[in-house]
């Protein structure tokens, strides 16, 4: 939930770092939020949050970042909510914690799936999201193409 | 693994499952089993999925799903102490 009047804010879910293009795809995201005035928060493992630590030293994307359990902790235990959800999933993992959040947060929920299986993936989702789905391992264009529909979209009706 | 399940050295009864198979396996296999919500905490860990997500107790021990992002859900069985009472005095 917006935690004042200005400023909205997005959770960035990051599951496991092995698929290549999350890292690169995350920061992406965090500068097309920045751009449209979202303060994003990163929730992921040690290894997930350390590669986005290491891939931003001077801190010009990443901004607050949390531990899983912790922002799961916040959401249950009413202490903060957000605007907007995002979870990277490129496994049934994945597929869990955005079921979890979709039933936790009211934020909007954005399911952000990738790697070899992601179509498969998609056709297990059966909880209210926007799925934004590509076969995206090494190369994050198909997945960039995807993201950039949707916050088109997102902008235009912010804007309205 | 959480700190607190780690340290209690669970039995692994399943491992990198998906969270359906988990449930399945609780349903069938579990005579007492609760329904809880996504983000229920048992010991320092939450229960992650969609729902329904079952907790099972079988005489003093809890089995219930453990999600890891990087590994899928394990079905784990632990002893259970005070959670057991948490659990079924739990509202329908």
């Amino acid at each position: 939930m917006t935690e004042n009047n200005e400023e909205k804010t997005a959770l960035i879910l990051l599951g496991c770092p092995q698929v290549p293009v999350q890292t690169s795809m995350a920061l992406y995201l965090l500068h097309s939020l920045k751009q449209q005035g979202i303060r994003p928060v990163i929730a992921g493992t040690t290894a997930a949050r350390k590669l986005m630590e290491v891939a931003d030293p001077g801190r010009y994307y990443v901004s607050e970042m949390t531990d899983l359990d912790d922002a799961i902790d916040a959401i249950t235990g009413k202490e903060r909510d957000f605007d907007l959800c995002f979870v990277f999933i490129h496994n049934d993992s994945g597929i869990a914690y955005a079921g979890t959040m979709a039933y936790i947060s009211k934020a909007r929920l954005y399911a952000l799936l990738f790697g070899e299986h992601a179509e498969d993936l998609a056709g297990e989702i059966e909880f209210p999201c926007e799925v934004v789905a590509a076969k995206a391992v090494h190369n994050p264009m198909p997945l960039k193409r995807r993201l950039d529909e949707v916050m088109q979209q997102w902008a235009a009706v912010s804007k309205q | 693994m959480g700190g607190c399940l780690e340290a209690m050295k669970p039995e692994i009864i399943l491992s990198q499952s998906s969270f359906k198979e988990a449930r399945e396996y609780i349903k069938k296999n579990v005579r007492e089993y609760h329904e809880v919500e996504p983000g229920y905490k048992i010991f320092d860990v939450h229960i992650i999925g969609v729902p329904p997500l079952y907790i099972g107790v079988e005489g003093e021990h809890l089995i219930f799903p453990y999600t890891k992002p990087c590994h899928g859900t394990f079905v784990v069985k632990v002893p259970g102490g005070e959670e057991i009472a948490r659990l079924r005095a739990r509202k329908k």
